[in-house]
């Protein structure tokens, strides 16, 4: 009973105390305090009628308790006002409905997506404070050892104290802006979890969840904002695939070889409704929504064969005008040469490789030795296959590379022994 | 909170400015001081002469070392400052965005420490 009330309310105590009590640790602490305050004496008196608003009074008064007794958290108040003891008691308790709540975790999410913090420290304050993940969690989750990641949550914290940054959501000028930061915070997380770009996971199921519980938490939050809801939608419809997109061996397996029959169904009908209404929401058109419009129209085919790849480049080319990148351009030209062809895909593609701006990127050259294998080029295909697997950093993502190469070599082997060779080049 | 704007442009670039570029932006300069003060943000500012005015001086080892120039080389050289008192970080972000240079330069948005108790 008392461990239920600590899950609902954990997120809410904490938001609030950082807004009464202006730091973080000594919100921290502070809600550590009220809980155990809490597990003695519930246990005698039963669970309050209100209980958020008894773990932050109490809060609150053990936070000043604190502050009398640590030097290191009176330097840190120094010069800052601790709202009087009874106002704010008296305003806690008027403070029943959750909007006032729902507005205190807004705050905490602007706080650590402000772009005075470094990306990497957004999305690690993000997952420690918003989330309530451990330092060993959000540690554990970017591949950097626990200490390393605890001294990055310290200077982001510190930065916080020392520039000034308030515990504030931002006014209409500036807030469109700034919801774009935390939005790219959240699809961070979620990219991070999707495809993790180090190492030998290919996804990491339980960040997916934790952006989609930010994701839905903005938008109650935030309600009937296309962008929120076009991000909620693109995670949900990646992720409905996520049961698919591994093999046991822990290999890639593309989009067009996926078993469908594995997809989340539950998760695609919330994505595929969030995508209206992302699309129907007056205001800017998001990318977000764009790209989930896109992951919509792969998610309707019931087979591979039924993906209404010309709807799928004209979007892509709305994208384009909203957001032009080297990365949306390459998934451009793949879904052209499903319409147009292999040749007009490989003319996009080098047309991309020859401005220079990503050859780096590993999936270039690998749609690059797709298009070259579709046409029969094999010698170039196997070059460039292999120039991708010289940037590919996953370890799914290099086996299936070797695979190709090995399966190349293999065709030119038996054609060049004058064997007929019967396999479907574009199978591999 | 007291916060340091400081006004970083690239000198030669600046010194090819037309006359009535010159002029425009003095203009604006004036305007925005102004206004600043008006909102009781101003406690001090300044324009600085070039680095070409610029000496730099170390004390090692009780030696003392002048040398000609900016303390080093860099893409953007300090124009000058701004002194200012503000609520909070996004106080002093928004007043440095209304600067003039911040449209051709960068300004760097220094916390102060408050002075010992």
């Amino acid at each position: 009973m008392v461990e239920e009330v600590f899950r609902r309310e954990s997120g809410r105590v904490l938001a609030t105390l950082i807004r009464l009590l202006g730091e973080f640790d000594l919100a921290e602490e502070a809600r550590q305090d009220a809980f155990t305050a809490a597990v003695e004496q519930w246990a005698a008196t039963g669970v309050p009628a209100n209980p958020r608003a008894w773990l932050i009074s109490t809060g609150r008064n053990k936070a000043v308790d604190r502050i009398r007794r640590d030097a290191v958290f009176r330097s840190r108040i120094q010069g800052r006002e601790i709202a009087s003891a009874e106002a704010d008691a008296a305003a806690v308790l008027d403070e029943s409905d959750d909007s006032a709540f729902g507005d205190d975790r807004l705050r905490l999410i602007f706080t650590c997506c402000h772009p005075a913090l470094s990306s990497e420290a957004q999305i690690a304050l993000t997952l420690r404070e918003v989330c309530g993940l451990t330092t060993q969690a959000v540690a554990r989750a970017f591949l950097v050892g626990e200490e390393t990641m605890a001294q990055r949550l310290v200077r982001a914290k510190k930065k916080i104290r020392d520039a000034g940054i308030p515990y504030e959501t931002p006014e209409p000028p500036l807030f469109n802006q700034r919801i774009q930061g935390v939005l790219a915070v959240v699809y961070g997380v979620f990219t991070e979890g999707y495809a993790v770009t180090t190492g030998t996971r290919l996804v990491d199921a339980e960040l997916c969840g934790e952006a989609i519980r930010l994701g839905r938490l903005l938008d109650e939050l935030l309600p009937r904002n296309s962008a929120v809801l076009g991000l909620l939608a693109l995670m949900l419809l990646h992720d409905a695939r996520r049961p698919a997109r591994e093999s046991h061996e822990g290999d890639v397996i593309l989009l067009e070889d996926q078993d469908r029959t594995l997809w989340d169904q539950a998760k695609i009908t919330e994505g595929l409704a969030l995508v209206d209404r992302a699309l129907n929401t007056p205001g800017q058109l998001s990318t977000y929504a764009v790209q989930a419009a896109i992951a919509a129209l792969h998610v309707r085919a019931q087979r591979k064969e039924e993906t209404d790849w010309p709807q799928i480049v004209g979007l892509y080319e709305v994208l384009l005008r909203l957001q032009p990148s080297p990365v949306i351009e390459l998934n451009h030209a793949v879904a052209v040469s499903m319409v147009d062809g292999a040749a007009r895909g490989l003319d996009l593609v080098d047309s991309l490789r020859g401005r220079g701006q990503v050859n780096e990127y590993h999936l270039l050259h690998a749609a690059r030795g797709r298009f070259l294998q579709q046409l029969g080029r094999l010698r170039e295909a196997g070059e460039a296959y292999r120039t991708a697997l010289g940037f590919a950093t996953l370890g799914p993502e290099r086996r299936l590379l070797a695979a190709r190469i090995a399966s190349i070599e293999k065709m030119s082997a038996a054609m060049n022994s004058g064997a007929a060779c019967r396999s479907d080049v574009s199978g591999v | 909170m007291q916060y340091l704007l400081l006004i970083y442009s690239n000198e030669a670039e600046l010194a090819g400015r037309s006359p009535a570029t010159i002029a425009s932006m003095t203009a604006e300069y004036t305007e925005f001081t102004k206004g600043i003060i008006q909102a009781g943000q101003f406690k001090a500012g300044d324009r600085l002469k070039p680095t070409s005015a610029a000496t730099t001086v170390r004390v090692r080892n009780g030696q003392v070392a002048i040398t000609d120039g900016p303390f080093a080389e860099t893409r953007e050289q300090l124009g000058g400052y701004y002194l200012v008192e503000a609520k909070n970080l996004d106080e002093a972000t928004a007043i440095a965005a209304r600067i003039p240079g911040a449209k051709i330069g960068s300004i760097e948005v220094r916390p102060i420490w408050p002075p010992m108790a």
